[in-house]
């Protein structure tokens, strides 16, 4: 099974040097696209891949790029940014990628940076993640030392200036539009469209927002190509996936797998299973903004296209497994009071709503839930949903409430019943 | 603010496309050198980059990372986010609380610690989780956590 992303790191996460990463293979593809290849052709070979976006709404890589106007004034200027801010709950992919082999990461983003013509470019990193801040700092003066960044790259006509800019924090500057209002130095509050980001975005300027772990990929896809890419896929799209488990498993962690991996089989297979004595209820298969998935239900792949089918989304691809002895109604004020906290204020639904969903959820855990509150909840779901907000923070919200109220409708009524939440001894 | 600290902001300023975009690292620069970020501050650094007090506030208060209020030699960050919940991060949260005798938000009376709630740290697989400046921890239990917080004075 080949894993492009991770099998050149070591096990113990250390970083690959530049040289270590030149030794297998590193910065070839750069080299490939800069002196071989028009931003064009590479765009093209991207749209052929079947890439599509991971950082949770899974839009073709190419065809974003695509739409980057390329006009004849070669010297108008573009962005590329990298959306280094996870902070989905749940999600912890981006963070390894970045630590151990923060060359991979800057190779794609220079790649990338070349395909929409940018002349410069950011990571957008969390401030937390201070480990991948000191790595990438120093992956990015050795690349700018080897000019493989910076003026005429390797000697083509190509220049480009990478920054990293590390976010003072808050779950919504990962939003493609609100980071680039963070990055101007606003509060990081999104930007209704249209016109599209990769129309007008930085200072007004085209720009493209990419994930981490699609940006890793660039590179791999320009080296051996778009066929090979697909080949290393379960399904339509291309590539492979890190999935990730949390829970109450025996064995936590992440594994890059080839994308339409089977949903038990990584649960059981690669996260060894449920700890003894408890069993698997259900999952939220993407990171905290996706709907749950029953546990007699996990026989699907895990693609962007088969998770829809069976309700939900695949997100992050980040899996967060419910056992039978946590309180689903706990975990849902959990995630929605999260939520309500980093709403970022502009639309009136989502402002207000948020904090009333969280607030009724956390009555019901302290008993003092009423019979009423479940049509306000069900009444949220429906006023928070797509189309009534700017972003898609609110309607991320209602997705695992939405699935809750259906799936455990019995837990939340026997918390209003019993006037206390049956999960506390 | 220091001598020093306004310059760079000066600096700065010279060498960006516009002044909000600024706004950020001078609030950064101010908060470094007190760990905080006073009225007095936000006032100063309005003035250099002609912005309102007003607007320089919107920014300041949107973000986790500028403090507005006087925080310890060192601030603790612990996860409140779902997959650290379902492995037992609220009774870590609990006994952070009760071993330091403080509630989010505030500082031991010795200004040695700040206890702070944080979103996912991206460390879901080893919850509990927590940072203490800039390190992170994770698989955390109340043994571990004292020892950990023992190493810092
Ligand atoms: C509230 C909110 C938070 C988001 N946070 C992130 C994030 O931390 N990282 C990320 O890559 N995408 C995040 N996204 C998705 C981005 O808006 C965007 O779709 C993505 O970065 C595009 O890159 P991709 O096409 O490579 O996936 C977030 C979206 C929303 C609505
Ligand atoms: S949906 Fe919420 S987070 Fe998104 S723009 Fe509206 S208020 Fe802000
Ligand atoms: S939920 Fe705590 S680190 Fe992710």
């Amino acid at each position: 099974m080949e894993m492009p992303l991770t099998e050149n790191m070591r096990s113990d996460r250390e970083p690959l040097s530049l040289k270590e990463y030149e030794k297998v293979g590193g910065y070839l593809a750069l080299r490939k696209a800069v002196l071989e290849m028009t931003p064009e052709e590479v765009t093209k070979e991207v749209t052929a891949s079947n890439l599509r976006g991971r950082g949770g709404a899974g839009f073709p890589t190419g065809k974003k790029w695509a739409s980057v106007p390329s006009t004849e004034d070669e010297a108008d200027t573009r962005y590329f940014i990298a959306d280094a801010d996870e902070m989905e709950p749940g999600t912890f992919k981006d963070r390894l990628l970045m630590e151990a082999d923060p060359h991979q990461f800057i190779e794609g983003m220079i790649i990338a940076s070349y395909a929409v013509r940018a002349s410069t470019a950011f990571i957008f990193l969390r401030w937390e993640y201070k480990l991948a801040e000191k790595r990438l700092r120093k992956a990015l003066d050795e690349a700018y030392e080897a000019n493989y960044v910076g003026p005429n790259i390797l000697g083509s006509d190509f220049s480009l200036d990478l920054f990293i800019h590390i976010s003072l924090g808050r779950y919504i500057c990962g939003e493609g539009t609100a980071m680039v209002s963070a990055l101007q130095g606003e509060r990081a509050v999104p930007v209704s469209k249209p016109p599209l980001q990769t129309i007008s975005g930085l200072w007004g300027k085209p720009t493209a927002v990419d994930n981490v772990e699609t940006i890793c990929n660039v590179p791999h896809i320009v080296k051996r190509g778009a066929e090979w890419f697909k080949s290393l896929s379960l399904c339509q799209d291309g590539g492979t996936k890190i999935f990730g488990v949390s829970g109450k498993v025996k064995n936590p962690g992440s594994w890059e797998l080839p994308m339409g991996t089977n949903l038990r089989e990584i649960i059981e297979d690669y996260a060894g299973g449920m700890h003894d004595g408890l069993k698997l209820r259900a999952v939220i298969p993407g990171g905290a903004s996706t709907e749950f998935l029953l546990g007699d239900n996990l026989d699907i792949p895990m693609d962007f296209e088969s998770i829809e089918k069976a309700g939900s989304r695949l997100g992050t691809a980040n899996i967060i497994v419910l056992d039978d002895r946590t309180c689903p109604v706990g975990l849902t004020h959990n995630l929605e009071y999260f939520f309500a906290r980093e709403s970022c204020g502009w639309c009136t639904p989502c402002r207000e709503g948020l904090p009333w969903v969280a607030q009724i959820l956390e009555a019901m855990e302290e008993g003092q839930g009423l019979e009423e509150d479940m049509d306000l909840l069900e009444s949220h779901t429906k006023m928070l949903w797509l189309g009534r907000t700017y972003c898609a923070l609110a309607p991320g919200a209602m997705e695992p409430l939405k699935s809750a109220l259906r799936f455990f409708r019995d837990d939340f009524d026997a918390h209003i019943r019993q006037k206390r939440c049956p999960w506390r001894s | 603010m220091e001598r020093e600290t306004r310059q760079k902001i000066i600096e700065d300023l010279a060498s960006c496309p516009s002044a909000h975009a600024v706004c950020f690292d001078a609030l950064r620069l101010a908060e470094k050198h007190n760990g905080w970020v006073s009225d007095d501050s936000i006032r100063e650094v309005a003035e250099l980059l002609d912005m309102t007090p007003e607007e320089v506030d919107a920014a300041a208060t949107f973000y986790n990372h500028i403090y507005r209020k006087p925080v310890g030699r060192h601030v603790i960050l612990v996860c409140e986010s779902v997959s650290c919940w379902i492995v037992g991060g609220q009774t870590m949260m609990d006994f952070l609380k009760d071993h330091l005798g403080i509630q989010f938000g505030e500082t031991t009376s010795d200004e040695k610690f700040t206890l702070l709630p944080i979103q996912c740290l991206g460390a879901c697989d080893c919850g509990p989780a927590m940072m203490v400046d800039d390190d992170l921890y994770g698989d955390l239990d109340a043994e571990k956590v004292k020892q950990i917080l023992e190493c810092y004075d």
